[in-house]
């Protein structure tokens, strides 16, 4: 790793304030990705602003509208325990990496990082979600800009995601062996208004919502719906893992299974 | 550099760290305290688990700075000053848990954190616990029924697979 200086604010505006002194500073959430990446020298910041001392942006409740809102710095395990109203949701985070993993990385440092293969990325954007921020809310489908990249301006924070909880749901992930990252995850959501299909790992624009899945689905919630339905190859990840023709199958075989299982 | 101050093992540990300096190379370089193991230092193997404010974390993926005021315990702090072994370090001797032994302090600890969140698991929950750590003598079966065994469970009937 590259040398760096380490703070630890204890509030929200403080991190800001420090994030927003230099472009070399950065955020570090539970560094399960960051860390990594810096030993890999492939990131180089002056100082590193830690997350994980800030209380106000952990923990797990449900607001008035019966959403449930997850602080930006809760871990996935913390996510896992207390979303119990939304068994999909659940599932998806306990699932994530392995059990010291979850009691580190960070929602918030999961969507912040947009990686194409998380599996955060596809629950919010297939709950329609809303991503609270230290500025403003973005919607799910306004907050992911394509593989690692965000709407979130520089020295902006996740404080507070805020999911509406489907009739039915289900989280379908091919997992990666080695990484335990979605080979290709699908998240399905149907709610009163319309049903969302959020798929992760297989698009190099990362996370996206497969439209027409959703429309089948919507007259008609079965896997009997999807048939004949594929995604095309062109533009799917294509790695020694996978295939691009691999991924856009794996994406149906995968929305078929969420859908019998929601 | 910056002062850094944690509870280990139940006593005060301070130390000078850089930004940089993980957490596991605190424990090893600074506290002298090497039963925590380096395998990979990217968060796969797990030989670097230990617990910080009892949950297990890889030491090697925090740094030693966002440790500063918790409680780590390492290895080191499982067995009794006496050298009484804990039941889980009991059953990975009895059930030979381990054979070049480098995987075996994190085992322990995950193994230790597992049965504190669920005292009786199923022989798939340990395995699906024990997915970030990883063995490359043992094939995992002895240190799954020495773990079932130091949860109080039967393993009389669980045959070498």
């Amino acid at each position: 790793m590259y040398a760096f200086e380490i703070e630890r604010p204890s509030t929200v505006a403080d991190a800001v304030a420090l994030l927003k002194q230099s472009d070399e500073n950065q955020a570090l959430g539970g560094g399960q990705t960051l860390i990594p990446t810096l030993k890999q020298r492939l990131a180089a910041p002056e100082v590193l602003v830690c997350l994980s001392g800030i209380d106000e942006i952990k923990g797990v409740c449900t607001d008035d509208d019966g959403r449930i809102c997850i602080g930006g710095g809760t871990t996935h395990g913390e996510v896992a325990a207390g979303s119990g109203a939304y068994p999909a949701l659940v599932w998806m985070a306990e699932n994530i990496g392995d059990p010291a993993v979850r009691n580190r990385g960070t929602i918030g440092g999961s969507l912040a990082n947009n990686d194409p293969s998380a599996c955060y990325p596809a629950a919010v954007l297939a709950s329609g979600a809303t991503v609270v921020t230290n500025e403003r809310e973005i919607a799910a489908d306004d907050f992911f800009d394509g593989m690692f990249a965000t709407a979130l301006n520089e020295g902006e924070i996740i404080t507070e995601v805020k999911f509406p909880v489907p009739e039915k749901a289900n989280y379908q992930k091919f997992e990666q062996p080695a990484s335990r990252f979605a080979l290709v995850g699908v998240f399905v959501a149907k709610f009163a208004d319309g049903v969302r299909v959020a798929v992760t790992g297989a698009s190099e624009e990362g996370v996206f919502r497969w439209t027409e899945a959703e429309e089948a689905l919507n007259g008609n919630f079965s896997a009997s719906a999807l048939d004949g339905l594929s995604v095309p190859a062109d533009g799917m990840i294509s790695d020694l893992h996978g295939s691009g023709a691999y991924r856009a199958h794996l994406v149906a075989v995968m929305t078929r299974r969420a859908v019998e299982a929601a | 550099m910056a002062q850094v101050k944690m509870t280990v093992n139940g006593k005060p540990a301070s130390g000078e760290v850089e930004g940089r300096t993980l957490l596991v190379d605190f424990i090893r370089d600074t506290l002298g305290l090497t039963g925590t193991h380096v395998g990979c230092d990217t968060s796969q193997c797990g030989a670097c688990v230990v617990h910080v404010d009892g949950k297990a974390v890889k030491a090697c993926s925090m740094f030693a700075a966002e440790a500063e005021g918790t409680e780590v315990t390492t290895i080191e702090g499982m067995a009794a000053e006496d050298g009484t072994m804990t039941p889980v370090q009991k059953a990975f001797q009895e059930f030979h848990g381990l054979q070049c032994g480098f995987c075996t302090p994190g085992m322990v600890m995950s193994a230790e954190a597992m049965l504190k969140d669920n005292p009786s698991p199923t022989e798939a929950e340990v395995r699906e616990y024990l997915k970030g750590n990883i063995c490359r003598c043992t094939g995992y079966h002895n240190i799954v029924k020495a773990i079932l065994a130091a949860s109080g469970q039967d393993v009389s009937n669980i045959a070498a697979e």
